[in-house]
């Protein structure tokens, strides 16, 4: 059984950029809307693309922002200037 | 015993309002630039035409010579509304008090030469009023244009070019030791000195301008993309040994040109693609305004480095009106 990725955000304004992001760019990723927070998973990987959050933020995005709205994370992390990567891959 | 944690997930009746649902065709969560921003200008129902002005409605489309199916499609690509705006600004504030702070502890202003503080108190310092006119043409947008979209975005512009006007009169203030005297020098300059006397007719042949849109063009690609690109960028060397406190204390300008000019290219650029007719109107506004500007900005460069600045900010300016999609 593959191994889930995964990336729980807070659900609010500040975090639905990022949410729509990941929505837009993880084909088959699975949506639990939680009171007060979406937790998002999908097998092995999850990625956070700067480009993408950018699009719809209409501003510059550090991918360390993600740490103010991050709740909760599954996987081994592999970030750089221009995205956020969760996975089981090595 | 044992305690069961039950948490109910409460769905909202609706995401947002019904208004901005039919824009995003469906009940979805709205940002708040979206709910701040689509539909909010009246469009019906108003009561009386202005008496000053009775061939048009409070709000109008026909107070431009453009035509939009929809005015709410030139949205600002930096989805501002007045929280984010400020929080923006706000921050690129902090840096102008740390940079006035740096430059007065070290006493960077008092120490320059004579010459520099002449050039800067003639080349510099009358850009307040400038500015000043500028804020009055994008008031006048934001009155007289149509759909908030565009001209909520106006008002912060106005906003920002009276802040602007006010970084120019502190670095005054830092020249004459917070007497006011080179403001007011600065001011006769303004009135009186031939090389500013066609970056002033310019600005005030402007105010009279009634085609909002026009207004718009000459404002964005001809005032702020050739002459305050002329003053900001290319006067480096009119500045002698004033051009690094010059550099920082301005540094908010060009900040604010770059992160504006996302906002105001994208606005010409939807207009200019709505329709050929538009295209050829927003164009000939453009090449009218810019070689306008041009030639007000040459006796100014003239006189403060050499006359090709102008000539080379023109340039920029043309070729960012091209990559708008216009025949210029």
């Amino acid at each position: 059984m593959a191994q889930v990725a995964s990336l729980t955000l807070l659900h609010n304004d500040d975090a639905r950029p990022i949410i729509e992001a990941i929505l837009a760019d993880n084909p088959g990723v699975r949506v639990l809307d939680m009171p007060g927070c979406v937790k998002l998973d999908r097998d092995m990987e999850l990625v956070v693309n700067r480009a993408s959050v950018e699009e719809r933020l209409g501003r510059t995005w550090d991918p360390q922002e993600i740490h103010l709205v991050l709740v909760s994370m599954a996987g081994n992390l592999d970030e750089d200037d221009d995205r956020f990567l969760v996975g089981w891959k090595h | 015993m044992t305690v069961q944690i039950k948490t109910i997930d409460l769905e909202p009746k609706r995401q947002t309002f019904g208004h901005i649902a039919r824009r995003l065709g469906g009940d979805k969560p709205a940002s708040r630039y979206q709910e701040a921003t689509l539909d909010v200008q009246a469009t019906d129902n108003f009561h009386y035409k202005p008496l000053w002005e009775p061939e048009f409605w409070a709000y109008d489309t026909g107070k431009t010579a453009v035509k939009m199916e929809d005015w709410y499609k030139p949205l600002d690509p930096r989805q501002f509304y007045y929280a984010t705006y400020n929080i923006a600004r706000a921050n690129m504030n902090q840096a102008v008090e740390r940079n006035f702070a740096f430059i007065e502890e070290r006493g960077l202003v008092q120490t320059l030469s004579p010459e520099a503080k002449a050039a800067i108190e003639r080349g510099l310092l009358p850009l307040r009023h400038l500015h000043w006119g500028s804020n009055m043409n994008m008031s006048e947008i934001c009155q007289r244009g149509y759909g908030t979209a565009v001209t909520a975005p106006c008002i912060f512009s106005a906003g920002d070019h009276l802040g602007m006007a006010q970084i120019v009169s502190r670095i005054g203030l830092e020249l004459d030791s917070q007497t006011g005297v080179s403001l007011e020098n600065a001011k006769e300059t303004w009135l009186s000195d031939p090389a500013w006397q066609g970056v002033r007719k310019l600005i005030e042949d402007s105010f009279v301008e009634r085609d909002w849109f026009q207004l718009y063009v000459a404002q964005t690609l001809a005032v702020n993309g050739v002459l305050f690109d002329l003053a900001y960028k290319r006067l480096d060397s009119a500045w002698r040994d004033g051009v690094i406190p010059v550099a920082m204390l301005t540094e908010f300008m060009s900040d604010w040109r770059a992160e504006e000019g996302r906002w105001s290219d994208h606005v010409v650029k939807t207009v200019a693609a709505e329709s050929d007719a538009n295209k050829t109107i927003i164009s000939e506004w453009a090449t009218h305004w810019i070689d306008r500007a041009v030639e007000a900005a040459r006796p100014l460069a003239a006189a403060l480095t050499n006359e090709n600045a102008a000539a080379a900010a023109g340039e920029t300016a043309i070729a960012r009106a091209r990559a708008l999609g216009l025949n210029v």
